[in-house]
């Protein structure tokens, strides 16, 4: 889940505040900027609207997944809900910066002990608890059934989306800074200890975003493409060494080491990665 | 500072913000509400003019030699030593590049590249010395045994130039080093007047290296401040007592040039005018520093705590005469204090620069977390530092309250001409 909710309303205003500013606008060749911008606009729009194709593409997986996790728990089969836990999870981590726009929903699927209120705790986290700390499903049904009825509410509101270079500029950067500041510490999946699937979700999310823009970042600054090319190749290999089997190892098999290293390299990748808003100048 | 005349605005303006590229970037995103709303005042804040006035407070970066280390100490210190993780020599010699402007412009009282408009950017300047002044900022950088050859690879093409004397330090007796706290390939010593200051400096060059060096360990340092100690009188470590005393004359270029630079005819000639340092992180006992009477404080350093005069004398720079002896035929001064093994026979001295740091608790014990960042300068360590520690690890009576837990030697690059670079005589 996403710490502050305070850019929520701003990714969604986007359009509503450029609109506004624009009648303030007093610098006079504001027409020629519009002439200026045109063509890389376009092509930015281009980009943002099959980013929404991606994303609700995720969403739809996350649909899925999320049913076969809550049937799992009301039918009572602890190991399959188990199994399908942290795979289901990838699809909403992978879409992170659509997914989240919704402040009211995001807590309710994602929230984690403490985010929210004792009383109005539920979601995956709420669910990953018992079948983790308490193993059982028993008196989870009810939040399975929440959650489910949650992402179907999801998928229905994601269709809104109003997908922004905005929203893509810094969805890439923030998908890299939940791994930062929540997968890479074990802090978002406590109970199961399968952060690293968290991780790779992020780190998928926002290399789709860097190969949607790739072309246009390749006409401002090809020695960026390379570089940023260069550390998420750099982060997948680290990666690589953590994988078991389908999945990831738990985090708790993790030597302070390797967490430090795996930080270290979501520090390079996200350093370089925070150069993608020159695709917005005109070259 | 100068930026702040007329004539400077106006080339400022053309030079760093052309309005061309203003305007490219006004129409996307929004941008062009900052234009709007404040005008050219609010570009210009965000040019690179920091500080107001101040001009007194800055120490050229450019010279024969680096600064920071014959510079008086400044107040704070934020060193940091870090790994590299490039293989390419090209990306460590850009680095190095990218490094010396920064730097250059930083210990200027100047923010880091060039201001920009694109706010669907991060700034290039992380912005918290913004306004302040250049504060006495020195920059210093050195490279480690390790960045020539590590785990017996010849890492860059370098292990022909590196010096005999660049090698990790011989173990000494009680030493309890940890590798957390120990070596480093390339070293950054940002000291100033002000720790946000050093701190920006450290920051903004561990950023510019993100993706091909990663900090392997950082300790922040202080002295008492200018400010609190107008007299500029010794500084005193957290024991309480002065320490540096017979420090060699830093404006004697003379003694500078016998003591701490090295020479033509040292080792290999890329380190003319450069320096090796020797980092040691000595933890304190402070606890039980503090319950130890003050006879044997006194003893233990062979000063007065007080005035800082040596045992038997009346003020600090009063002659030490380590044979002096007693009614009783004992040493006035005893023959294990620190005092007088540090001094030994008097030949070899070192540049001592070391800062005091403070890091909170310790976990384990619950004690205050403190001690002393030991910095110091030579051309030679085997026969300067080397030498003096060996007698005080073996004998030393403050070793009952400090013990040893970080070391690192680095050969400080040689001083650098506008235009060019630190390090290159190494890379060239």
């Amino acid at each position: 889940m996403k710490k502050t909710k305070a850019s929520l309303a701003v990714l969604l205003s986007t359009s509503l505040l450029f609109g506004c500013s624009q009648e303030k606008e007093e610098v006079k060749p504001a027409d020629k900027n519009a002439k200026e911008t045109s063509a890389s606009a376009s092509a930015l729009d281009d980009v943002s609207s099959e980013y929404r194709e991606y994303a609700i593409g995720e969403i739809e997986e996350f649909v899925k997944a999320t049913e076969e996790f809550t049937t799992a728990v009301t039918s009572g089969d602890i190991e399959k809900a188990k199994e399908v836990y942290a795979p289901a999870r990838m699809h909403y981590e992978r879409a992170e910066p659509i997914a989240e726009v919704f402040g009211d929903l995001d807590p309710k699927i994602d929230a984690r002990k403490g985010d929210v209120k004792d009383e109005e705790w539920g979601g995956y986290h709420r669910i990953e608890m018992g079948l983790w700390e308490e193993n059982t499903t028993k008196g989870y049904e009810e939040y399975a059934n929440q959650l489910m009825s949650d992402v179907n509410l999801l998928r229905a509101k994601v269709e809104t989306v109003e997908v922004t270079p905005d929203l893509l500029i810094t969805g890439a950067v923030d998908l890299l800074n939940e791994v930062s500041t929540s997968k890479v510490t074990g802090e978002e999946d406590r109970y199961s200890h399968t952060d690293l699937y968290d991780f790779v979700a992020n780190v998928e999310g926002a290399e789709k975003i860097y190969e949607l823009l790739t072309p246009a970042l390749k006409e401002k600054d090809e020695k960026l493409v390379t570089e940023i090319q260069q550390r998420f190749d750099d982060v997948y290999s680290l990666l690589e060494k953590h994988k078991e089997g389908n999945g990831y190892t738990s985090y708790t098999d993790l030597k302070e080491s390797e967490v430090k290293e795996l930080s270290q390299a979501i520090d390079a990748l996200a350093e370089p990665l925070s150069q993608i808003g020159i695709v917005t100048e005109e070259s | 500072m100068k930026e702040n005349t007329p004539n400077d605005e106006t080339s400022l303006f053309t030079k760093k913000v052309s309005r061309r590229n203003m305007l490219k970037t006004a129409g996307v995103g929004g941008v062009g509400v900052v234009i709007g709303a404040s005008g050219f005042g609010g570009l210009l804040n965000l040019s690179d003019s920091k500080a107001n006035g101040q001009t007194n407070d800055v120490v050229p970066f450019y010279g024969a030699n680096q600064a920071g280390i014959t510079t008086e100490a400044q107040d704070n210190l934020y060193f940091a030593a870090l790994e590299v993780t490039t293989d390419n020599k090209s990306d460590l010699i850009q680095l190095f590049k990218d490094w010396t402007e920064a730097a250059a412009q930083m210990t200027a009282g100047k923010l880091v590249g060039e201001a920009s408009l694109n706010t669907s950017m991060p700034p290039k300047d992380t912005g918290e010395a913004k306004e302040l002044s250049p504060s006495n900022l020195t920059i210093t950088f050195g490279v480690g045994p390790t960045l020539f050859t590590k785990n017996g690879k010849d890492r860059f093409g370098l292990k022909s130039k590196k010096p005999a004397e660049l090698k990790d330090l011989p173990k000494f007796p009680l030493d309890a080093l940890e590798d957390s706290w120990s070596g480093g390939d390339i070293c950054i010593q940002a000291c100033a007047d002000d720790l946000q200051v050093a701190f920006h400096a450290v920051r903004n060059l561990v950023r510019i290296g993100r993706g091909k060096t990663i900090i392997h360990w950082a300790q922040t340092g202080f002295q008492r401040t200018k400010q609190a100690d107008s007299q500029k009188t010794t500084p005193r470590n957290l024991f309480g007592f002065k320490d540096g005393t017979a420090n060699p004359d830093k404006k004697n270029s003379s003694e500078m040039n016998e003591h701490v630079w090295v020479k033509a005819g040292d080792g290999p000639d890329w380190l003319v005018g450069g320096s090796y340092m020797v980092v040691r992180r000595i933890q304190m006992y402070i606890e039980v520093w503090d319950r130890t009477i003050l006879k044997e404080q006194e003893n233990t350093f062979g000063r007065h705590r007080d005035s800082g005069a040596p045992l038997g004398m009346k003020n600090e720079f009063d002659k030490v005469d380590l044979e002096a002896k007693d009614k009783n035929g004992n040493r006035i001064i005893p023959e294990d204090s620190h005092m007088s093994l540090s001094r030994g026979d008097g030949k070899a001295k070192i540049l001592r620069r070391p800062y005091s740091y403070a890091d909170g608790m310790d976990p384990k014990t619950g004690s205050l977390n403190a001690g002393l960042l030991f910095i110091c300068y030579q051309r030679n360590p085997s026969k300067q530092f080397v030498p003096i520690q060996e007698r005080l690890a073996k004998n030393d009576k403050l070793n009952e309250y400090i013990i040893h837990r970080g070391s690192a030697v680095f050969a400080c690059l040689p001083g650098v001409k506008k235009g060019g670079y630190i390090g290159e005589s190494l890379f060239r």
